[in-house]
């Protein structure tokens, strides 16, 4: 390996840096931006440094009436998000914990066709699906609402999956000996499943998340009510297009408003997040 | 405490596969049975089966004289201790042992003094708030004794709990269980594929093979007089040797056509196989000094001493023997030298392999 070279060193940290760089700069520049006036954005060159515009242009975001998207302030799109966001990620654990459950320590009829009815959906990506998708949710009347926001994103093969090849690496005769101790299914599942699943959980919760929040297309489906909006659809519907209208810099704070739980997310589970992606504890 | 009796009991997998054929055993209060037999031979299954992990297909398991057939694990009062010991990783060493009780609504001050009380037998005090995968082998073996040990059950299961230790951490182990079983006087039933763990720790052995009890006994008496070729050369390290023979009217026949007298052994003339242990050997210096046994020629192959005695490996009459010498053997390869067999140390055993 080239640990002990210090050419190698240097030219492994160079390529570490831009590599930050490249997609560092992007967020940096939002930010820059999101402190300057609307008149130094739309007259460039922008300024690599950040302007002295921060509490003002994030205070109108918040509080003040410019920021409003149709009369709906950014903390109800975050809301909205959040919920979204925590809806998708916590629902579709509980049910692909307990479908994988299923599938791995019982036996009951249809169980592999089961399996295998889980497995193929996987094959059907999310956009193929919408329109019937969609359909039922009118019918449903769940048009701008959480249910409908959540549930269809809901239902996932992936999680089933991976909670299924988690389980099955768990030793029969840890099942065993909770069966000698007594433990039934229920409490063999809460006592030592969960606990043992847990940075596989934490791993999923912090995917699942990200993937909620960053959600476009279904929202955009599902809302049509200005305060039923996610944050991003929140950021398309400020953009004008027609006319030179647009607030920028209420845009960029936006933007970095919108990136910052996600970040959050990551940084207080980073610990969790990467045990359950490289540690198999047993 | 209670005994455990085995009524024609038999394991079917699917349709056809036999994995269990009628093992009839009867366990007395407080006996330590060992189930002994090479792999694939049925001891696990009929283990589970008594531990409710597997289900019986025919014949009945009675514990303490109620039959348990239906009953589940949890429900026969039995614990179990297995081979990769499954404690539960995320439990520390108390909940581990505690975990059975809490389970069966026991209350917390009687658990508490249960598991304290096992962990001192075991000498698990310090440890009991570490978790598994800050133990050593032989701590883990013993908490997963300890978690046996806490529910005080009527009959103790051991699935080969020492095949994961060392060497010398087994030897430790297996007198430590056979102490510790005979403290508590609980009926046992301990399965392993090892003979000389089998031998030390059994009240009874029952030695199995493809499924069916070979022969079922004390274990000396066993060594002594092993019932069959299979269980003589299974129990006892090095084994059995085991010569076939012909005979006709004036003596035997060796595999290669050597001729021997006969010595009053009833051989039918069909063939038989003559067996001996390689500590009952009698090496001769002189060239026919038989006294009351058969002498073989025996031509050296190899000696391998192991400090207080030598095994030296030869081949008798065309077969592979193996002659145990205390002390150092002076033999050389290619050495011819006369071995004499006590007649009352001779084994005989029919075509099929069962002894006359």
């Amino acid at each position: 390996m080239i640990q002990n070279n210090p050419i190698g060193r240097i030219i492994a940290h160079i390529i570490l840096i831009v590599g930050i760089l490249i997609v560092a700069f992007p967020i940096y520049y939002t930010f820059v931006a999101s402190t300057q006036t609307l008149q130094d954005i739309i007259r460039p060159p922008l300024s690599l440094l950040p302007g002295g515009h921060f509490w003002e242009n994030y205070s109108s975001a918040l509080f003040g009436g410019i920021g409003k998207i149709g009369g709906v302030g950014v903390d109800r799109l975050l809301l909205n998000t959040l919920v979204m966001a925590l809806g998708i990620a916590i629902g579709k654990i509980i049910i692909s914990i307990l479908s994988a459950y299923a599938i791995v320590f019982f036996r009951f009829p249809g169980r592999m066709f089961f399996f295998w009815f889980i497995f193929i959906t996987l094959m059907l990506p999310v956009e193929v699906r919408i329109l019937p998708t969609y359909k039922i949710m009118v019918d449903l009347g769940l048009i701008d609402t959480y249910t409908g926001l959540i549930l269809p994103l809901m239902a996932s093969a992936t999680a089933t999956l991976l909670f299924r090849q988690f389980f099955m690496t768990i030793p029969g005769e840890l099942v065993e000996a909770a069966r000698v101790d007594g433990a039934g299914p229920w409490r063999f599942f809460k006592d030592i499943l969960l606990p043992l699943s847990k940075t596989n959980i934490a791993a999923l919760f912090v995917i699942l998340f990200i993937y909620g929040w960053t959600q476009y297309l279904w929202p955009l489906l599902m809302t049509n009510r200005n305060d039923m909006a996610t944050i991003v659809i929140g950021l398309r519907k400020m953009i004008d297009f027609t006319d030179a209208n647009t607030q920028w810099h209420l845009v960029m704070v936006t933007c970095i408003l919108a990136i910052l739980p996600p970040i959050l997310v990551v940084v207080l589970m980073q610990r969790w997040f990467v045990r359950g992606l490289v540690e198999t504890e047993k | 405490m209670a005994s455990v009796e085995l009524t024609d009991v038999r394991k079917v997998y699917g349709s056809s596969v036999e994995a269990v054929k009628g093992v009839n055993i009867s366990i007395n209060d407080g006996a330590l049975c060992v189930l002994v037999g090479p792999s694939g031979c049925g001891k696990s299954t009929l283990l589970r089966m008594i531990a409710g992990l597997e289900s019986i297909t025919d014949g009945t398991v009675k514990i303490d004289s109620t039959v348990v057939n239906n009953l589940g694990p949890a429900e026969r009062d039995i614990a179990m201790v297995f081979q990769n010991y499954a404690l539960y990783p995320h439990m520390k060493v108390y909940d581990n042992m505690a975990y059975g009780l809490r389970n069966r609504g026991m209350p917390k001050d009687e658990i508490d003094k249960r598991v304290r009380d096992a962990a001192q037998i075991l000498e698990l005090t310090q440890l009991l708030e570490r978790r598994p995968k800050e133990l050593s082998g032989g701590q883990r073996q013993r908490v997963a004794m300890g978690r046996a040990i806490v529910r005080s059950p009527k009959v103790f299961l051991f699935d080969e709990p020492l095949s994961n230790l060392d060497a010398k951490l087994r030897g430790q182990m297996r007198v430590e269980i056979k102490n510790l079983q005979r403290q508590l006087g609980v009926t046992s039933v301990y399965v392993t594929h090892d003979q000389l763990e089998a031998m030390t720790l059994a009240d009874i052995l029952v030695v199995m093979n493809g499924g069916a009890v070979e022969q079922i006994g004390a274990p000396l008496d066993i060594y002594e007089k092993p019932a069959s070729t299979f269980v003589a050369s299974f129990i006892g390290a090095p084994p059995m040797n085991l010569v076939p023979v012909t005979a006709d009217g004036s003596g035997l026949i060796l595999k290669d056509g050597t001729r021997i007298g006969a010595q009053g052994l009833a051989v039918p003339i069909s063939g038989a196989v003559i067996g001996f242990r390689p500590e009952d050997l009698e090496v001769s210096a002189g060239t026919n000094t038989h006294i009351g046994g058969l002498a073989l020629d025996l031509k050296v192959l190899g000696v391998e001493p192991v400090g207080a005695e030598s095994y030296v490996y030869g081949i008798i009459g065309g077969e592979r023997v193996v002659v145990r010498v205390s002390g150092r053997s002076t033999s050389q390869t290619d050495d011819h030298l006369r071995v004499i067999i006590p007649k009352e140390k001779l084994h005989l055993f029919n075509e099929a392999g069962k002894r006359i």
